[in-house]
């Protein structure tokens, strides 16, 4: 383990429209270390990794590579400066071959007369050399494509190196490969650090970042809450700097605890998609609760998506009051009293250049169709009556409804559900990154929607809310279910069987 | 846990596509299997195979180019005009008609890169704009007198003793396509248009000059407009403002048969030549036959682009 | 007056207007209606008149432009249509009771039926390809617009065939009210499609398939279906614009026919305010932008200028446009206009 700090952080702040991401935050990466950088959703982890690359300028803060101060300005800049990334989509292009992403932007050339004429044999045994360094010995004249993400990752390493990298950053690398491929990018890892590399790893996983990390930085609501050795900060430390409390042993929802009684609403049993979803059982009450926790990339929004026919299940079987269900469009599941706030509400919720109006009736109007036009009048009655009830803050309903908040445009999601008088609601991270105030306001309407009877099944990161709110907690890993805890569980036995194995 | 290297097998297809037609053509009639048939192809249809090298490469950096029809034309009127009306040499309006075909290539390409705009409708206004230039030089046709012109566009060269002959249009159209392959292959121009296409967020973010290549990958489709443009001007021996009408859309259609996905990112300058040779051979085909009328050539480089199309999605969608 | 400034169809408006000034201009008797022969004879209805088949096919074009796509086969569609219409009509001369007379060889409100059936079928075909296969609108429809050109030159026989058949001339040549029956076609086609868009979720629909396909799908709108709609909505108004363009010049030629007519439609919808990149769409506006584009033409003959120079103008009209609607040239034009502060921040 080296001790020269290389690249090192001080103050960094950077302020989105009206979100703190990063306040004053320092970090400092050594040579011949692997730095792991962990926190929640919304913590800041991504915001700071896209300032040490230069996708962001910091709004205050400095930053100094070997003891320089640098300002990269975009990532190409940053690279050139020897801080070179490799993310979890491999960016590199995958119609070109394994030398020429290699060599991409400094293509060795020859002869005089062709300044522009590529020197394919050197590319290719600069190629080679690099990859050996990594133990790997591929055919480097073949497309990137052809090989499986795990090589590809090992492309972009070697990259890395030979644009004589100091920093190599990697976010969230491990999430598409298997066990083996994990050892084989952790072997390369080490031979690095070996070597001097700074490296800074970014996962979710807690059990590999236990295995290969020296040092840990943990960032909570974009601040640093502190710098650690890995053997200093066992798991249950960790998690209580990344959620920031003492989670409490009991905690949970006191009221309607004997909550439903009834037939299932809901009912699905071994149901899932190859390569999406690991059969999963579940089932839902009128006027019930269920949150679903999990890390990222459990499988969560894929539980969701499934559910409400945005994709189609190839395994096990769904009920709804009874009834065999088969959704393969939304439509469909809307009919059966079905609704969903999605988790992208840039991408999937609003349309953004409609009215606030329009998009509160939207849902309401595909489900009655063409011809039963809702009237403008008809439709702003609706509009209002919903302003009103969930205190969305808007100058009129005719406002584009991109202008508004992140939290009001998810109340704008919500209304367009409620305005179908839904017998189900899935609720997918309807708080993030919303104001305090917002999500307040958000919760205390689903808790009282399920007191009158509508089922709720509500996906959160905010772990602290899923247990708040929910009367039976659903617990996910890896795209498949681990468990069911009842709803007055503590976070502390959410995260644990979440990380039972580790 | 290697994966079947899937680069080449558009192009098989193109060639499979190929044989077969020509082993059909040959199989139904017997003068088609002749030398001079196949050299025929290439001499008729070397200004699309120069003007279809150039959207190759336009359309492998996941753009298009409406405009080569018309430039082409603007090329014929201005030589026309230039050799005709004003005296000027072959030797002298040839490369100015290049330059003024390169200058427009890189106008459009400045508008598109630069101010982010969708090349179809740039390249659209492009094909109104010169199309009316020539409109503007002479509403009628133009012919071509001037012997040096003449005598160029009837030289033959034999390629063997009294075996089949080639034009100068043929003989630059083969040199085009082997200028493409090697600017495809061998250059950081042609491996970034590839990358463009490929994903234009990771090459920028490589460090590839990606905002100077988008320019020249339009002022090079410009250029062979233009080159395309002074063949076809041997070819009619005319300018006038209705010739290639239509022209870009058998480009696509020939860079598409040829393997080439319209998304961008994939393809081979090689496959677009034999994407031309067999749009000819329909065409020959079609009046080898005589009971079909022409207008089935059409219908059917309609239906083959139909099922490349249909080809590319499914290769797509498997990606 | 403040609405007024940032109505969506100022510029449409003010743009034809201008135009108008100008053609009036240079052309004294530009303005002068007559009534001859029980029918408004003027440059004005001319305009209108010619300006007819190009609104049905813009509006047509808007909509799919509404929902991210475009259509390029407009154009093979109206020969299509025209084709099959002529082919069904021809016009046989007949001698019956001693008079000679033009009858058709299918009753005539059959080959239309049959011409708009073909077209919707065009339509639905590029439909189809867009929303089920997936593939890109351009490709899709240049498909059909390379084989339909070519089925429209087979059916034609590269020929132009003349109908003889007086009743079909109505279309495109006869009157009512003393203004020309294109334009009450136009304009029904405007209206019911004006109607269909305000009284029915149908516009509300189209604009959120073109603004966000994804959370439209998430919303339970049948986003395929309805863009199979469109398209088919499209090939048929092409289709209409083909009879109404056949009536009036009494044939029907393959070869020509429509031919650029999709660049026109374009640009009538692109004039009218409606963004490439789909969303919120103005009828109205396309209906402007055809206005535009036939007076645009007309001014140009007025002013003595050769016809040709017309697309050139065009292009230059594209051009503005295209780069008016640009993020990046605006902030390119602001940045040359307003000169930033010294020593600000960057």
């Amino acid at each position: 383990m080296g001790s020269t700090v290389v690249l090192e952080a001080r103050g960094l702040t950077r302020r989105f429209t009206g979100v703190l991401a990063l306040s004053g935050v320092d970090f400092s990466l050594r040579a011949g270390e692997i730095h792991a950088l962990m926190g929640q959703n919304g913590a800041g982890k991504s915001t700071l990794i896209k300032v040490l690359t230069g996708v962001y300028p910091p709004d205050a803060g400095t930053l100094a590579l070997n003891g320089e101060p640098i300002q990269p300005a975009s990532p190409a800049a940053a690279q050139r400066l020897g801080i070179s990334t490799v993310y979890q989509e491999v960016n590199l292009c995958p119609n070109l071959s394994v030398a020429e992403n290699i060599f991409a932007g400094r293509y060795p050339r020859k002869g005089a007369a062709g300044l522009w004429r590529i020197d394919g044999s050197r590319m290719q045994q600069g190629a080679r050399a690099l990859l050996a360094r990594l133990n790997l010995d591929i055919d480097v004249t073949r497309l990137l494509a052809s090989y499986p993400v795990a090589v590809q990752q090992m492309v972009a390493i070697a990259r890395a190196l030979g644009v004589d990298a100091k920093v190599l950053i990697l976010d969230e690398p491990t999430s598409s490969l298997d066990e083996q491929e994990v050892e084989r990018l952790f072997a390369v890892l080490r031979r690095l650090r070996g070597e001097g590399m700074a490296i800074l790893f970014v996962t979710h996983f807690f059990e590999q970042m236990y295995a290969i990390s020296d040092r840990i930085t943990v960032l909570r609501n974009g601040e640093l809450v502190g710098e650690y050795l890995k053997t200093d900060l066992p798991p249950a430390a960790l998690i209580t700097a990344m959620v920031g409390r003492e989670l409490s042993a009991a905690s949970g929802r006191n009221a309607q605890a004997a909550a439903a009684t009834g037939p299932a609403l809901l009912e699905a049993r071994g149901f899932g998609r190859r390569g999406m979803l690991n059969p999963v059982d579940l089932s839902l009450r009128r006027g019930e609760v269920v949150g679903v926790g999990g890390l990222l990339g459990s499988g969560r929004t894929e539980l969701a998506r499934l559910l409400f026919g945005l994709d189609r299940s190839d395994s096990g079987e769904l009920q709804i009051d009874g009834q065999r269900a088969r959704f393969e469009h939304p439509a469909q599941a809307i009919r059966h009293g079905l609704g969903m706030c999605p988790e992208e509400r840039k991408l999937e919720g609003i349309v953004a250049e409609l009215s606030v109006r329009e998009n509160i009736a939207l849902a309401l109007q595909a489900r009655l169709g063409i011809w039963n036009y809702l009237s403008s009048a008809r439709q702003k009655e609706i509009a209002d009556r919903f302003v009103k009830a969930l205190g969305i803050k808007t100058p009129d309903i005719d406002t584009p409804v991109a202008l508004l908040s992140g939290g009001n445009q998810q109340k704008v999601v919500l209304a367009r559900w409620l305005a179908t008088e839904p017998r189900l609601l899935i609720l997918d991270e309807p708080t993030r990154g919303i104001d305090v105030a917002a999500k307040q306001e958000i919760m205390n309407e689903i808790l009282a929607l399920a007191r009158g009877g509508l089922a709720v099944l509500f996906i959160s990161s905010e772990m602290d809310e899923v247990v708040r709110v929910s009367d039976r907690i659903v617990v996910m890993r890896d795209r498949s279910k681990v468990g069911e805890l009842p709803g007055n569980s503590s976070e502390q036995a959410v995260y644990h069987l979440i990380a039972a194995e580790a | 846990m290697r994966r079947v290297d899937a680069r080449f097998v558009p192009l098989l297809g193109t060639v499979a596509v190929f044989l077969l037609t020509a082993g059909y053509g040959s199989f139904a009639y017997t003068s088609f299997f002749s030398p001079q048939v196949f050299l025929n192809l290439l001499i008729d249809n070397a200004f699309l195979c120069i003007v279809g090298v150039g959207m190759t490469f336009v359309i492998l950096s996941g753009g298009i180019d409406l405009s080569v029809g018309s430039v082409i034309a603007l090329t014929t009127m201005v030589s026309a005009a230039l050799v005709e009306q004003h005296h000027w040499s072959v030797a002298q309006a040839i490369p100015v008609v290049l330059v003024m075909g390169t200058a427009f290539g890189a106008f459009m390409g400045w508008l598109i890169q630069r101010f982010r705009l969708q090349p179809f409708i740039v390249t659209l206004a492009g094909m109104f704009l010169a199309r009316g230039l020539c409109y503007l030089i002479s509403i009628d046709s133009i012919s071509i007198t001037d012997a040096a012109y003449t005598t160029i566009a009837q030289a033959r060269l034999s390629l063997w003793a009294d075996g089949p002959s080639i034009t100068v249009g043929a003989l630059l159209a083969l040199g085009m396509v082997a200028l493409g392959i090697w600017l495809a292959h061998a250059t950081e121009f042609g491996r970034t248009v590839y990358a463009i296409g490929g994903s234009e967020a990771s090459a920028l973010l490589m460090g590839l000059p990606v905002a100077r290549t988008t320019v020249l990958v339009y002022t090079f489709s410009g250029f062979c407009s233009a080159l395309a443009g002074v063949v076809f001007t041997f070819y009619m021996l005319s300018g006038y403002g209705l010739h290639a009408v239509g022209l870009e859309l058998d480009a696509i259609a020939a860079v598409v048969i040829g393997g080439t996905l319209l998304s961008g990112g994939v393809g081979y300058v090689a496959g677009t030549l034999f994407g031309v040779l067999i749009l000819g051979i329909i065409q020959t085909l079609i009046a080898f036959d005589g009971s079909l009328s022409s207008w089935w050539t059409r219908i059917v480089i309609g239906g083959l682009l139909f099922v490349f199309c249909l080809l590319q999605r499914g290769f797509e969608s498997r990606r | 007056m403040q609405r007024l400034l940032r109505h969506h169809l100022l510029w449409p408006v003010v743009t034809l207007v201008l135009l108008l000034a100008v053609n009036a201009a240079f052309n004294p008797g530009f303005w002068q209606l007559q009534w001859r022969d029980g029918h408004l004879y003027g440059s004005v209805v001319d305009i209108l008149n010619r300006a007819a088949p190009l609104a049905l096919v813009a509006l047509g074009m808007t909509l799919v432009i509404a929902t991210r796509g475009i259509d390029i086969s407009v154009g093979a569609t109206v020969a299509i249509a025209a084709a099959v219409a002529a082919l069904m009509i021809g016009g046989e001369l007949v001698v019956k009771d001693g008079v000679q007379t033009h009858v058709s060889r299918f009753p005539m409100s059959v080959a239309i039926v049959a011409a708009l059936a073909v077209a919707a079928l065009c339509g639905l075909w590029n439909g189809l390809l867009v929303a089920k296969v997936g593939m890109q609108p351009i490709i899709a429809t240049l498909i059909l617009m390379v084989a339909g050109r070519g089925a429209a030159q087979l059916l034609t026989g590269g020929q132009i065939i003349t109908v003889y058949y007086a009743p079909f001339f109505f279309l495109g040549n006869g009157f009512l009210l003393g203004l020309p029956f294109a334009v009450f076609i136009a304009a029904a086609v405007w209206g019911a499609l004006h109607l269909l868009v305000t009284r029915t979720a149908l516009g509300l629909f189209i604009q959120s398939i073109g603004i966000n396909p994804a959370a439209a799908r998430l919303a339970g709108l049948h986003e395929r279906l309805i863009t199979v709609c469109v398209y088919t909505f499209c090939g048929l108004a092409a289709g209409v614009a083909g009879l109404v363009i056949s009536s009036n010049v009494k044939s029907a030629d393959g070869n020509n026919a429509g031919m650029l007519m999709e660049l026109d439609a374009i640009l009538a919808v692109t004039l009218g305010g409606t963004l490439l990149t789909g969303g919120r769409f103005s009828l109205a506006g396309s209906v402007l932008g055809a206005l535009i584009i036939q007076t645009l033409t007309s001014t140009i003959y007025s002013i003595g200028v050769p016809p040709e120079i017309n697309m050139v103008v065009k292009a230059a009209v594209v051009f503005v446009v295209m780069l008016m609607q640009s993020a990046e040239f605006r902030a390119a034009v602001r940045g040359w206009v307003v000169r930033p502060a010294a020593g600000g921040v960057r």
